[in-house]
């Protein structure tokens, strides 16, 4: 079965009378394939995350990681196979120490000490920290905090690792390390990723993005296919990143440009496309 | 930020006394102070003395840090010594100044009350100058173990410890944080009476809380993320073993505790 996270018309509420936080959410994800949850604030993006691993249980509707239906019996073996980044990077640190943080999940399964040692550089060098095994954590600037909580998730070997907003709370230059990070991950390991953000920069390399919308499934599709939506996208409280707004005045300008260019490289050979045409 | 302040008093280095177990450290300690008050002659108190000093300078820290972690006890040590020496009366009258006699049990009673508040604190102090916080942590959880038996939270009061330990420099920072941004907006924490002192302590700690609050949440959910569910079945990376050189340590402070029992009068 290639179908690996399955929502089937999952609603969900915090309490018995609150309105409902996700409506009738359905979609899959595949085994391998990089999943982007995009939305504005509030749009239920996080509540999707805790779903997927038993931090949440469905109110109707059915939450499936690896065929099996999520519930009070099966929970720690799903979050076994689920790693989770979540986005306050001081808040997930536990241990006193890099090496005795990216050891707790591994603790918590009862991995032997030995092979603990064994894992710990492995994953830190995966996400390039292997140089701070015995830094403590206030030494480390928010993006180091975030990658050693990838190595933590790196470590205990899950079939899936989910990143809910892992960058927002960073500056420029930490955003950029998480997001080489993930990507150097995804491309050498066989993980399922899904990476949750309100920053449509961040949807780029995804292989498909789900859009959110007031805990609605409101758009699948590419990131391609997704950046065709501009209007909508601003409608919906999303920042339209400034490649797209310029394809857009582009086109309103009589400027025929044919693909939504993701970034500036492509936009630039559009360009260069276009001119040599002329 | 002050380093120091966070870690207490430890001081980083890698003399003996350093590599030792923190277990092997905190029982010779336990020890230490029974035997202390077994001591009762000139002999067996010289013994104790030279045991605390000897230890204290096989440590290799400055001596002034040293001096420092006894500093709050100086007072303690000076005052037990004048209350004997003016209040008791005791003995023969050694000398008088000034009318005013001096017996001498008062006198050699205050000096070895004073002697044995110096050793405790001298020799208790060198665990937390030679040992980091998180190694006092695994060293009582290690120790405490037998308790669990008896249903103790041994791991819970552990983990506690050593998530205490990982956030108060977290939380510093943030106090640091949250006080300069009341300061820029001209709250004044240093003069005015206590009372005005006092609240604008106030939209510093509410502050604080609500966000340690917050952490906690998050970082119990981040735990459970995890997959930690309490001590049970857990392993841990963090290794106590006790070496050759913490045998040694044994063996040789059981040499100085029968040599203190031994000149016992
Ligand atoms: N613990 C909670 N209790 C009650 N309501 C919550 C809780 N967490 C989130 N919500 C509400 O659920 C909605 C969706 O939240 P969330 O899934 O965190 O959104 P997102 O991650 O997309 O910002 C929001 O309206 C939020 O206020
Ligand atoms: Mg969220």
């Amino acid at each position: 079965m290639s179908e690996q996270v399955e929502f089937r018309n999952v609603s969900f509420r915090y309490q018995e009378d609150a309105p409902r936080v996700l409506k009738d959410v359905d979609f899959s994800i595949d085994r391998g394939e990089w999943v982007a949850i995009i939305g504005h604030n509030g749009s239920g993006k996080s509540t999707i995350a805790k779903l997927m691993n038993g931090l949440l249980f469905a109110e109707s509707g059915e939450v499936r990681v690896s065929g099996e239906v999520i519930g009070e019996e099966n929970v720690w073996d799903v979050r076994k196979q689920v790693g989770m980044v979540f986005q306050n990077p001081d808040n997930q640190f536990v241990g006193t120490t890099v090496r005795d943080d990216v050891a707790f999940g591994m603790e918590n399964r009862g991995i032997p000490r030995e092979d603990m040692l064994r894992k710990v550089p492995e994953s830190l060098k995966a996400v390039q920290m292997e140089a701070y095994e015995e830094h403590e954590p206030h030494r480390l600037s928010g993006g180091q905090k975030q990658r050693v909580a990838i190595a933590g998730v790196l470590a205990v070997a899950p079939d899936y690792m989910i990143l809910d907003e892992a960058t927002a709370m960073l500056d420029p230059k930490g955003r950029q390390e998480i997001l080489e990070t993930v990507r150097n991950v995804q491309q050498e390991s066989d993980l399922t990723l899904i990476t949750i953000t309100h920053d449509l920069n961040e949807i780029v390399a995804a292989d498909r993005v789900i859009v959110m919308n007031e805990g609605e499934v409101w758009f699948e599709g590419t990131p391609r296919e997704v950046f065709s939506h501009k209007e909508a996208l601003s409608r919906i409280g999303l920042d339209v990143p400034f490649v797209a707004k310029l394809t857009e005045e582009l086109r309103s300008q009589g400027v025929h440009v044919k693909e939504e260019p993701l970034n500036h490289e492509e936009m630039v050979e559009e360009l260069w496309n276009l001119r040599s045409k002329m | 930020m002050n380093n120091s302040m966070i870690i207490g008093q430890y001081v980083p280095g890698h003399s003996l006394i350093h590599r030792l177990d923190p277990r092997t450290k905190i029982l010779i300690i336990f020890f230490f102070v029974i035997t202390v008050f077994f001591a009762n002659s000139v002999w067996s108190y010289a013994i104790l003395t030279a045991f605390a000093i000897g230890t204290a300078l096989a440590t290799r820290v400055p001596l002034s840090f040293v001096a420092k972690g006894l500093k709050p006890v100086w007072f303690l040590i000076i005052f037990t010594f004048l209350l004997h020496l003016f209040v008791s009366r005791q003995g023969d009258i050694l000398f008088t100044v000034l009318g005013f006699p001096f017996y001498e049990e008062s006198l050699i009673q205050g000096a070895t009350l004073s002697l044995r508040f110096f050793l405790l604190i001298l020799f208790t102090s060198l665990l937390t100058l030679t040992t980091s916080p998180i190694e006092i942590t695994d060293a009582i959880e290690s120790l405490l173990h037998p308790l669990k038996r008896i249903k103790f939270p041994v791991h819970e009061l552990a983990l506690m410890m050593s998530i205490s330990l990982r956030f108060i420099p977290t939380l510093m920072q943030e106090a640091e944080k949250i006080s300069k941004a009341q300061a820029s907006r001209g709250v004044d924490f240093r003069t005015g009476s206590i009372k005005d002192r006092m609240s604008a302590i106030i939209p510093l700690l509410i502050p604080l809380f609500v966000s340690a609050f917050k952490r906690a949440e998050e970082l119990a959910m981040a735990m459970e993320a995890r997959g930690y569910q309490g001590g049970e079945g857990r392993t841990k990376i963090r290794e106590l073993v006790f070496y050759k050189k913490d045998y040694s340590a044994f063996l040789f402070f059981l040499l100085v505790i029968a040599a203190t029992i031994g000149t016992r009068m």
